[in-house]
């Protein structure tokens, strides 16, 4: 491992030989249904509350993601995962069954990406020979937790985004296999807050987080977003996107539109489905990274993406308190072990 | 260039597309009115049925805030109100939603510590507030009967 400014460069290029995506009612509609491992029939997953419906996601995913391995849960070194809600309880009473040892992160939405960067690192060291990372949001749960009862009859402004009902989850090892998706580098993002204190206009309080970490890994690597077949970020929606074009461009000078998508604008039909700006939450970016782009990567039809998940740091009580929200956004290079980056 | 917290704001205020204002008073409006003139339907049909017009009216109150709880339980009020706005919050049936959507929500943490504790975690500002400024009310009227008798 080696470092370049903000940048980490994983010099054995650890490998994701696996991955796994379960995601909800909602998010099987959408434009990605058929790419997921699972959807689930109903929300709350015969389960008797939202949070144990969460932690069914989660463990599923894992589930899902040992058997497309061959691999059992002892094979593994060590599990990063985190979620929404209070002391990450998707992710730790989720994962209470496995026989892994496990280590719960939070990063809000950008943990997908936290937590993968964080098996990398330990891959990358030779701290484990296997490490897992995963994630999951439940729109329920998260609801519950940060805003309204579900039955509350309120109304939210075209600026708030649906927390997804999913979960991802991947499997990282140091053995080389030739044609997996390989982590090449990543960046572990700076706190950005720039004073959006609106909690439901998520996107603006994550756009500067998201356009500091890309224009800084752009320029410790020395790179153009001409160099990539996508940089993909989770999860703006559409308010966050369009500003995370304008900051680029006049922060930095740099104009990522051609190369840019989001999870948030990818997970549904943003006409039809009622979602208002798009999709949130940690199991938007970490269901779409494990199924769609893993796939593409390991097909070769992506060659080369850098993958920014963001995250709005606030708390179930700091908007009361007259905070604004922090943002973060964390980054990872991913590229496909069959093409010219190899 | 480094773009200031103030042009930033400026920013966001541009990217962020308002709440259709015009549609949402006319949709609160008219559910709004609806559900006024259905309360209006209840009290004439229960003095037609011989109740006395006293009796009648919290009956009336009554009936609206049973059908709240009901189309809550079942899924449906969120779906209206999610149109009517201010048309469904600001007559009893959002007061009634209020109470009973967190009632359910919190079940899930037993009848103590989740509905017990958490049922006016909505209203509660509601009932804290309202209860004052009518004390307060009451007060200013008694004192003034006074001084003008």
């Amino acid at each position: 491992m080696k470092r370049k400014n903000n940048v980490i460069e994983f010099e054995n290029l650890p490998s994701i030989i696996s991955w796994s995506s379960v995601v909800g009612t909602t998010e099987g509609n959408g434009p990605l249904g058929n790419g997921f491992d699972m959807v689930v029939g109903d929300d709350m997953c015969g389960k008797e509350t939202w949070e144990e419906a969460e932690c069914f996601l989660q463990k599923t995913s894992i589930g899902i993601l040992l058997d497309k391995s061959k691999q059992s849960d002892t094979d593994i070194d060590g599990i990063y995962a985190g979620d929404l809600l209070n002391q990450c309880m998707g992710s730790g009473f989720g994962i209470r069954g496995y026989n892994i040892p496990f280590c719960g992160i939070y990063g809000a939405c950008s943990t997908s990406v936290l937590s993968m960067i964080q098996a990398s690192i330990s891959v990358d060291s030779g701290a484990m020979k296997k490490a897992i990372s995963s994630t999951s949001s439940h729109f329920c749960s998260a609801e519950k937790q940060f805003r309204f009862p579900l039955e509350y009859g309120g109304q939210r402004p075209p600026t708030a985004q649906r927390t997804v009902t999913g979960a991802g989850s991947a499997l990282i090892s140091f053995e080389s296999e030739k044609l997996c998706p390989k982590i090449k580098k990543a960046i572990i993002g700076k706190i950005t807050d720039k004073g959006v204190a609106d909690a439901n206009n998520m996107g603006a309080a994550m756009a500067p987080a998201a356009s500091r970490t890309i224009s800084d890994f752009l320029n410790d690597t020395n790179t153009r977003p001409e160099d990539y077949d996508l940089i993909l970020t989770g999860d703006l929606g559409k308010v966050g996107t369009s500003l995370l074009y304008e900051l680029m461009k006049k922060e930095y000078n740099i104009d990522i539109s051609a190369v840019h998508n989001d999870t948030g604008l990818m997970m549904y039909y943003l006409d039809e489905q009622d979602v208002h700006a798009g999709g949130s939450g940690c199991g938007c970016c970490g269901s779409i990274l494990c199924s769609k782009i893993l796939n593409e990567l390991n097909t070769g039809k992506l060659n080369n993406v850098l993958v920014v998940a963001t995250g709005a740091l606030l708390s179930t009580v700091s908007p009361f308190q007259g905070e604004s929200i922090p943002g973060i956004a964390h980054g990872i290079l991913l590229t496909s072990g069959r093409g010219q980056y190899e | 260039m480094n773009i200031s917290n103030n042009d930033y704001d400026k920013m966001v205020k541009k990217a962020s597309p308002a709440s259709p204002i015009w549609i949402n008073c006319l949709k609160a409006f008219l559910i709004g009115g609806a559900i006024c003139c259905f309360g209006q339907l209840i009290l004439s049909l229960y003095t037609r049925f011989g109740m006395e017009t006293e009796t009648a009216k919290p009956l009336v109150s009554m009936t609206l805030i049973i059908l709240t709880a009901i189309l809550t339980g079942i899924g449906v009020f969120d779906k209206i109100a999610k149109h009517a706005g201010a048309g469904t919050i600001v007559p009893i049936t959002g007061f009634a939603n209020s109470v009973v959507s967190p009632a359910l929500e919190f079940k899930s943490e037993g009848f103590i510590m989740g509905t017990g504790a958490s049922i006016f975690k909505i209203a509660g500002p509601v009932i804290l507030y309202g209860t004052t400024a009518a004390s307060v009310y009451g007060l200013i009227y008694f004192i003034i009967e006074r001084v003008t008798l």
